[in-house]
């Protein structure tokens, strides 16, 4: 027997999903590290249902992930259309059809199971499923993966996984050995008797493809010379936090911010730090502000909904001048909104949500390896302005996976212990610099630096204070410190060419996305750059410079924003993306957005096709470059 | 009121390191009649007696003419926001378990915009004073009605009496698990006000007390305006408040086992007669930073960067 013939590819998008509960969370989770392990760049997102149990055999029920693995080891992002599924079941299939996240011509594995099964509804649902697949361009393949599963374990439902994953294995070209290695470190916890039914059902998935797969792929890896990390965002914010020298986490759970605090719950208390799980948000940042003002810098973990419970909690921390770092991994709102998905919405919340004017440092995590830096650098800025700092993560960054160089842990800082050292009495607890608004921090301990915090307007000596100067110039301190943090930042590189008949602009998680689009419309003679904003308040110098070389500026950002063509819309009333908004504002520029609430992140495709709308080019001739709706069409 | 701080600052001034001055700052600035005075001069007492250094004390507050404590007192001290004095206390304790803490909040403040938090940091037993000055009226607003307004109450959202029953804090308390001191006194009752403090001063774990005092100003008829005519019980127990003899004009002692639970929350269920004194105390329970610091001391630096290496070894491919 000559086995399947092999087509190099230098990527290929691949889904797993199945009923919740089947463990195709898992088999994604062993495949994503058979590749990591073989030297591919990868790039995972999950495909998580919202309920805990939903029912089964419904597209509501389909669960997985998304892994986009790439010969080279730098992948930014979830990718374009998926080039293959693995489905369970017909109507998990039809879920990722309903997204429209499938290639056309997409390479569909599907258990054959349902074809005969007993109800006769699944038999016409799975045909049906299945010739609409086809209808549209896609390759189907039948496995037995529920009969052949069934002669290992008796609970096919806990075993269709390590078969799938064997299939993978041999579809993919991959060895075995490096497979059941993978498997063993994911069941380590549990019997060996559970682990050898795994690796036998891995066997026997790859021995089925071996013999039964007519076409298999090869996706060789490019050796990158370094050693790498494999890890979601959140678990980089926590790495990160423990190792920017955070002695306290005081959160409430919300999702997809909690995963962040489950692994900082694991091991932290190691490195002399915890994790407080509050009576409610409030309480949460109450208790970090507490801390960080009695010298020990916290930080809160949060999602929008408790952004919002945190906010008078927020007017504090700036009014007192106490450093903190607030992480909020965003999801889709308003209100409960899209608890488990992406969104950037927050942002104008995060920059101004707070009684009355209060001044804070926010700042965007732009990929899951920049999760892990950004806690050091926020906490730096918190203690030596005394800032409120907001770091945004959303649920793209948070639950993905990614590979990247691994961080350098002898570049840790040393956290010198507490300086309680006596001041002259009467020290100035906001001896504000009147150039930079920056003051001595005092905390409890200090002889000499007796006094109350207070929460009204104060002086310099820290007392309450109602009159209009000081009023005026407390609220001018507070202010300057942005400014003054604002001259110490670098002006953000430009992606492409420094000059270009259009610049996008963006922040956050879309950056490999956006890079990748214009990368790909470079390719293809298009004059376009693009801006990635780190530190959205204040602002980066220079953008005005920036934007004066390009002919049309242009946001793209997971928000909403009013198209300009919907009813009623004009110029004046027209809301904008949040990012567009404030530069906008702080520009004079007429900057466009491209703002879109999809609940999923943006595919390049989909901004290379409106990066050719914005300069009235024809759309990309290729399948992938059908863009999905976005917006629901009425009857 | 003025003898009694007089004396006791001759007699103290002799044997303490600190002098009451010490523990003071600016002249406060409630109104003439106010039990928050009271309030402010027993604490400086019982810092004083305690020899605390006065950076070494923390008070912490929320919203309210109570919450201005901070201010006259010469601690670190934070003024923070309506309802959440506990939380940062939490932190506080949490951050730097050394320090003490004193909470001084209001009724408002407490039981109602804070509520959620004053049972959770009963539930945390985090070892501070926590003092509720009780006037059972919202003052610095002007006058509305609070959580333990007496029935038929007028204020300025109550313009024909409240609606509800006043609520009880002391069952409230009594009833949370792992809560560890209970005690009531009232301004009006100066030396008893001073030794409750005290007591919750030596207790370590979450010392809960509420203090009866009247607003002069929107409330003067308050818990009989004032203690004039309100009947009230002293709880009597060797390890209980003192109960000296002049108090026993304004009401009878009644022999009280406040270690045990049962009798704690019979007694605490009864508001006429008030009682007074210590109704709850288990200073066995659990303290929350106690729990929370045991296990880990921060490693030094090259096992801590040992450790975090040891960690990315477990996310590396």
């Amino acid at each position: 027997m000559s086995g399947p013939s092999i087509v190099k590819l230098p990527e290929h998008i691949v889904e797993i999903v199945s009923d919740a509960g089947e463990g195709a969370q898992k088999a994604a989770l062993a495949f994503a590290q058979l590749c990591a392990k073989s030297g591919n760049g990868l790039w995972t997102v999950e495909i998580i249902p919202s309920e805990i149990q939903p029912p089964p055999h419904t597209t509501g029920s389909a669960s997985g992930n998304r892994i986009r693995l790439a010969s080279r080891s730098r992948v930014t992002n979830s990718g374009n259309r998926a080039n293959m599924v693995l489905a369970f079941n017909e109507m998990a299939l039809l879920s990722r059809l309903e997204t429209g996240g499938l290639a056309d011509d997409v390479l569909v594995v599907i258990d054959d199971h349902w074809a005969t099964h007993p109800n006769t509804a699944y038999q016409q649902s799975y045909r049906e499923v299945l010739s609409q697949a086809k209808s549209q361009g896609a390759t189907i393949i039948e496995i037995p993966l529920e009969s052949e599963t069934a002669k290992y374990v008796d609970d096919t439902g806990r075993g269709k996984n390590m078969f799938a994953v064997g299939l993978l294995c041999a579809l993919y070209s991959k060895e075995l050995p490096v497979l059941k290695k993978v498997i063993q470190g994911i069941f380590k916890k549990k019997s060996g008797e559970v682990i050898a039914t795994a690796v036998t059902l891995a066997e026997a998935g790859y021995q089925y493809g071996i013999e039964n797969l007519e076409t298999c792929y090869e996706i060789e890896a490019i050796p990158a010379g370094t050693t790498k990390v494999a890890m979601n965002g959140n678990t980089a914010l926590a790495l990160g936090a423990v190792a920017a020298g955070f002695e306290l986490c005081s959160m409430y759970p919300i999702t997809p911010a909690t995963s962040a605090s489950h692994m900082l719950s694991e091991i932290f208390e190691e490195f002399g730090g915890f994790v407080h799980q509050a009576e409610d948000e409030i309480a949460a940042i109450g208790v970090a502000v507490g801390a960080s003002w009695s010298g020990k810098t916290a930080l809160t973990i949060t999602s929008g909904p408790g952004m919002a419970l945190k906010t008078e909690f927020q007017g504090l921390a700036v009014m007192t001048e106490t450093p903190l770092v607030i992480v909020d991994v965003q999801r889709g709102g308003p209100s409960t909104g899209l608890p488990t998905k992406v969104e950037q919405s927050d942002l104008l919340h995060a920059i101004y949500g707070a009684p009355g004017d209060a001044p804070k440092v926010v700042m965007a995590a732009s990929s899951i390896e920049e999760c892990y830096y950004i806690l050091s650098l926020a906490r730096k800025i918190a203690e030596e302005f005394r800032m409120l700092v907001i770091v945004l993560s959303d649920a793209n960054l948070a639950t993905g996976q990614q590979i990247f160089d691994r961080p350098d842990v002898s570049m840790t800082p040393r956290r010198p212990p507490l300086d309680l050292s006596p001041v002259e009495p009467g020290a100035l607890p906001y001896d504000w610099d009147s150039e930079t608004g920056l003051s001595q921090r005092l905390i409890p301990g200090q002889a000499g630096g007796m006094g109350v915090t207070t929460s009204l307007n104060h002086d310099r000596n820290g007392k309450a204070c109602y009159d209009s100067v000081r009023n005026q110039t407390g609220h001018t301190m507070r202010s300057r410190k942005l400014a003054a943090l604002q001259k110490g930042l670098k002006r953000p590189p430009v992606y492409g060419a420094d000059e270009g008949d259009l610049l996008i602009v963006g922040w956050g998680s879309t950056r490999g996305a956006i890079e990748e689009a214009v990368d790909s419309a470079r390719a293809d003679g298009i004059s376009v750059s693009s801006l990635h904003i780190q530190f959205l308040s204040p602002l980066p110098p220079g953008l005005k410079a920036i934007f004066s070389r390009f002919k049309k500026i242009m946001t793209v950002e997971i928000n909403y924003s009013d198209d300009k063509n919907d009813p009623f819309i004009t110029d004046e009333n027209r809301r904008y993306g949040q990012l567009a908004w404030i530069l906008r504002a702080a520009t004079l520029i007429d900057i466009d957005c491209y703002a879109q609430v999809p609940g999923r992140p943006f595919m390049p495709v989909e901004i290379t096709d409106e990066i050719r709308q914005t300069l009235d080019l024809e759309p990309e001739n290729v399948s992938n470059a059908v863009s999905m709706n976005t917006t629901e069409k009425g009857n | 009121m003025s003898t009694i701080a007089e004396e006791c600052l001759d007699e103290c001034n002799a044997v303490q390191a600190h002098s009451l001055e010490d523990y003071g700052s600016e002249n406060p600035r409630w109104c003439k009649g106010c039990g928050d005075h009271g309030v402010l001069a027993s604490l400086q007492r019982v810092l004083q007696k305690n020899n605390v250094e006065p950076e070494n004390a923390v008070a912490v507050s929320g919203i309210g003419c109570s919450s201005r404590l901070p201010h006259y007192l010469r601690t670190y001290g934070f003024h923070g926001i309506h309802g959440r004095a506990l939380p940062i206390a939490t932190g506080v304790r949490l951050a730097r378990p050394e320090l003490p803490v004193i909470v001084t909040m209001g009724d408002g403040d407490c039981f109602s915009i804070g509520g959620n938090h004053w049972l959770h940091a009963i539930r945390y037993n985090i070892n501070a004073v926590v003092l509720v000055l009780d006037n059972a009226i919202y003052a610095l607003t002007k006058n509305q009605v609070s959580p333990t307004s007496p029935d038929g109450t007028h204020s300025n959202t109550t313009p024909r009496g409240t609606y509800l029953q006043p609520m009880n804090p002391l069952s409230v308390v009594v009833g949370m698990t792992n809560v560890s001191f209970v005690a009531q006194t009232a301004t009006w009752l100066p030396t008893h006000l001073d030794q409750t403090i005290e007591k919750a001063w030596e207790h370590r774990g979450l010392s809960f007390v509420r203090i009866l005092q009247r607003c002069p100003v929107f409330m003067p008829q308050a818990f009989g305006e004032g203690g004039r005519n309100f009947p009230v019980v002293f709880l009597e127990n060797n390890e209980g408040v003192p109960i000296d003899p002049w108090l026993l004009k304004r009401g009878p002692a009644q022999a009280h086992d406040q270690r045990n639970i049962n009798a704690a929350q019979k007694v605490a269920v009864t508001v006429d007669p008030a009682p007074m004194g210590l109704i709850y105390h288990n200073p066995e329970l659990p303290v929350y930073e106690d729990v929370r610091h045991e296990r880990h001391e921060r490693p030094d630096h090259a096992t801590f960067v040992d450790l975090l290496d040891k960690t990315l070894d477990r996310f590396t491919v």
